[in-house]
């Protein structure tokens, strides 16, 4: 009857550990967790201006247009069926490029532009992120991978 | 002619691997020794032929062959031969190629060094480790072959990403895959076990030299290319809980676990079933890695080259390793014999708790990183799960476990007792209030949490030294008996000392560097001054400056500190023309207490730049504690018992070792 209580005993803590790991997964996760979003989805959805939240999609060429003190940035999104203007304070990673894939977290702010605190930089200058080349297929814009991508 | 070669070395191997995969393992079935002695000159013959192909591949890198596709599209005759040469697996289907090679070196150590292992369990192990083989090998021949040829061959190559061309990352995948397929070992012993139907204390002892190795390697290649993220991707920062980290970090955690609950077995010849579990999750951890990085399911910062087809490849042979291998456990695991009953209270049941809290830890970050894909897969929409997740998870997890990680390793085998901590961690425990205290009194009490991370940081990094201090008697006994002591100490447990103290120190740095980083983002004209955590950067302009195969812009900045110039720092943004592509380089002084780090932005129309300056304190403290929790897992390594080749082994019965005293 002891080893069974003993093993009983040791699958009790290993329950409760997993008990309290999963609390304390789901309180994170209704913290934490950042949704994406396209700028179609923004159009249709509205998140509203407290909801952080991340943009994906094309940057428009010719679209960058730095401060004087060249640290505020300010750039348009697009999936080709919509465009967010996105606000940025801080440095652009070194593979920021106009007419390419880029994913951007932060709020919208009143007016409707996207605020980014964060934009994230790919290691790779042919990769798309997924969820913008998902993003550019479901409006219809799809047009394969970009040039030089495997 | 030579990447020919190459590919039929690669194709012969694979066959090779599928007779050294079937032929064992029938022959330990029947007890046919002549079938079972064909595993280790398959094994043996097989590095030989995965390095023949290795090294034509290097060859065709080396001349930059641009007829070879792979070397078309990562190469370029300007590159620095040494990055030439690393650039083989700085791609996929080359990194690949050097994963089977490791694969193929770790199976010919089995061959060479496992004399000692009774006929029909080596047979096994050879033959699993050949099964695991076979699966790369039709991975690389049938979606990754690095041999296609390109024709007609271009003039030039494509290049190597820049951010590829660095020493830390040259090193980082050959550690890593130390580390993902040192853990195919133990694998491959935990399957052959389930299959002998027994797991005993000598079993043990054979599977923990392997998972020790790969351990090591696999800190070490963490630490490396967390390293290499600190210092070329210049955001400051060094761990980002990106998918493609938790890939490396995921078996890390589990193979931590396993490395303790195989001292259980091999110690009190209990704890069986789970080691064995641990085992096969660990590899299976290490292959969930692979396919995250390589299949780009998920949205990551380090994704490089990624293609659906070879993920859904991977994914196939995760599903067929880790499921036959968990189908093989809940059919075979049963008849494993238990071992006696222990105390909760005992060097067992802590290290019991160690494998809960590990393995829980490893399970939260498995939930974080899979969890976008859960959710995606669900229809739920597309979401990400960055650090305030894994923050507010992995630490109240770890804490307990870091806390007694010290108590647990003074406590005796069988029954251990509470109430002698007191007297042998003291002086830990003094040291950890007084470093709490410390760091509270000089950053605010505002920041307690902080001051008590490095607390327990001291706890460890003391409470290892006490234990060892305590194990060889001193205070106790005359110094000359503690140096004998100290000389007669089994090598393992001065490798437990040296890796929990490492511990420690990497405990001090994550903490030091999350809590106090400073960060200055701002425009600088030249002549301006930032005064970043006591220290003055000023700005003296930038000049253009030529590599081998890239222009740059040097800034410069005098790091000052009371007046006195302590440094010149020289960030640079670097434009590589072949690859049409530009990085950054930080220029990081270290004071080895500290870092101040400086990264050059963007130049805006009134001349001026943008200019990223870091104060980050303690922060080489992860690598230097990294690279010292890796030595202690080598010097455990060295440990008589666990010495891979000895061949002394081989005469002495392991039944009389095991019931040595520890």
């Amino acid at each position: 009857m002891r080893p069974k209580r003993r093993r009983l005993a040791f699958v009790v803590c290993g329950m409760a550990a997993l008990g309290a790991a999963a609390v304390l997964s789901l309180a994170a996760f209704e913290d934490n967790i950042v949704y994406f979003y396209s700028p179609s989805d923004v159009a249709e959805r509205k998140p509203p201006p407290d909801r952080r939240f991340r943009i994906g999609g094309i940057v428009v060429k010719e679209s960058v247009v730095r401060g004087a003190d060249a640290m505020s940035v300010s750039f348009r999104v697009t999936d080709t069926a919509n465009t967010i203007d996105v606000a940025y304070t801080g440095v652009l990673p070194d593979l920021f490029r106009e007419g390419q894939g880029v994913v951007a977290e932060g709020r919208l702010d009143a007016d409707g532009r996207f605020r980014a605190d964060e934009v994230l930089a790919k290691h790779d200058e042919t990769y798309m992120p997924k969820e913008v080349a998902d993003a550019l297929k479901e409006s219809g814009r799809w047009r394969g991978a970009p040039e030089g991508a495997e | 002619m030579i990447a020919e070669i190459g590919h039929f070395a690669l194709i012969l191997a694979f066959l090779l691997a599928l007779i050294q995969g079937t032929v064992p393992m029938i022959g330990a079935a029947r007890g046919d020794p002549a079938m079972m002695a064909v595993a280790k000159p398959a094994a043996l013959l097989q590095l030989g032929l995965v390095a023949a192909a290795f090294l034509a591949l290097i060859h065709a890198f080396t001349v930059s062959d641009f007829s070879v596709a792979l070397v078309a599209r990562h190469s370029h005759t300007l590159k620095p031969l040494i990055y030439k040469i690393t650039g083989v697996w700085a791609n996929h289907e080359g990194s690949m190629v050097l994963w089977v090679l490791i694969l193929a070196l770790f199976g010919a150590m089995i061959a060479g060094f496992g004399r000692n292992l009774p006929a029909t369990l080596g047979a096994r192990v050879l033959a699993v480790h050949g099964l695991v083989a076979t699966g790369f090998f039709a991975f690389i021949l049938f979606t990754s072959n690095p041999f296609v040829r390109l024709s007609p061959a271009p003039a030039e190559g494509q290049g190597l990403n820049p951010l590829l061309q660095d020493p830390g990352l040259a090193l980082h995948p050959p550690f890593l895959y130390l580390g993902y397929v040192g853990f195919s070992i133990s694998f491959s012993f935990a399957v052959a076990a389930l299959i002998e139907g027994r797991v005993d204390p000598a079993w043990a002892r054979w599977v923990r030299p392997w998972t020790l190795l790969a351990w090591c390697a696999l800190t070490v290649g963490i630490a490396l290319g967390s390293w290499w993220a600190y210092y070329e991707l210049g955001w400051g920062g060094w761990w980002f809980w990106d998918p493609v980290e938790n890939a490396s970090f995921m078996p890390w955690l589990a193979g931590t676990a396993l490395l303790h609950s195989a001292i259980v077995v091999e110690k009190r010849d209990t704890l069986k079933g789970w080691t064995v579990l641990l085992a096969i999750l660990t590899f299976g951890l290490s292959l969930l890695g692979t396919f995250l990085v390589r299949s780009g399911v998920l949205t990551s910062v380090h994704a490089f080259a990624t293609d659906p087809d070879r993920g859904v490849f991977i994914l196939g042979l995760l599903i067929l390793v880790t499921g036959g291998g968990l189908v093989l456990y809940a059919v075979r695991a049963p008849g494993l014999k238990g071992g006696g009953l222990f105390a909760p209270v005992s060097r067992e049941g802590a290290l019991v708790l160690n494998n809960l809290l590990l393995a829980t830890a490893a399970a939260v970050v498995l939930l974080g990183t899979l969890y976008p894909l859960i959710l995606d897969a669900l229809g739920g929409g597309k979401v990400s799960v960055g650090p305030p997740f894994f923050e507010a998870t992995f630490v109240p997890i770890v804490v307990p476990l870091l806390i007694a990680c010290v108590i647990g390793s003074t406590l005796a085998w069988k029954r251990g007792d509470l109430s002698g901590v007191w007297s042998r961690l003291g002086v830990a425990l003094v040291a950890a209030v007084a470093a709490a205290a410390a760091a509270a009194w000089r950053a605010g009490i505002e920041d307690l949490l902080a001051a008590l991370g490095l607390g327990l940081a001291a706890w460890l990094f003391f409470g290892a030294l006490a234990e060892l201090a305590g194990r060889v008697g001193v205070g106790r006994v005359a110094a000359g008996s503690v140096l004998r002591r100290a000389a007669n100490l089994p090598r393992s447990a001065w490798g437990m000392t040296v890796a929990h103290a490492g511990l420690g120190i990497v405990v001090a740095g994550v903490t030091a560097s999350s809590a106090w980083q400073t960060e200055r983002i701002q425009s600088m004209d030249p002549g301006d001054t930032v005064d970043v955590a006591g220290y003055s950067l000023t700005f003296r302009g930038v000049s253009e400056t030529a590599g081998p195969n890239y222009r740059a812009v040097t800034g410069r900045f005098e790091l000052e500190r009371d007046g006195r110039l302590l440094a010149v720092l020289r960030p640079e943004k670097r434009d590589y023309p072949a690859e049409r592509s530009q990085t950054t380089e930080a220029a990081i002084h270290t004071t080895w207490l500290a870092d101040i780090y400086a990264v050059l932005g963007e130049r805006s129309s009134t001349g001026a730049w943008t200019a990223r300056l870091y104060h980050n304190p303690l922060v080489p403290w992860i690598w230097v504690g990294a690279i010292v929790m890796a030595a202690g897992g080598a010097v455990s390594l060295t440990d008589r018992r666990l010495r891979i080749g000895a061949p002394r082994r081989a005469r002495r019965s392991p039944a009389v070792e095991a019931g040595a005293p520890p």
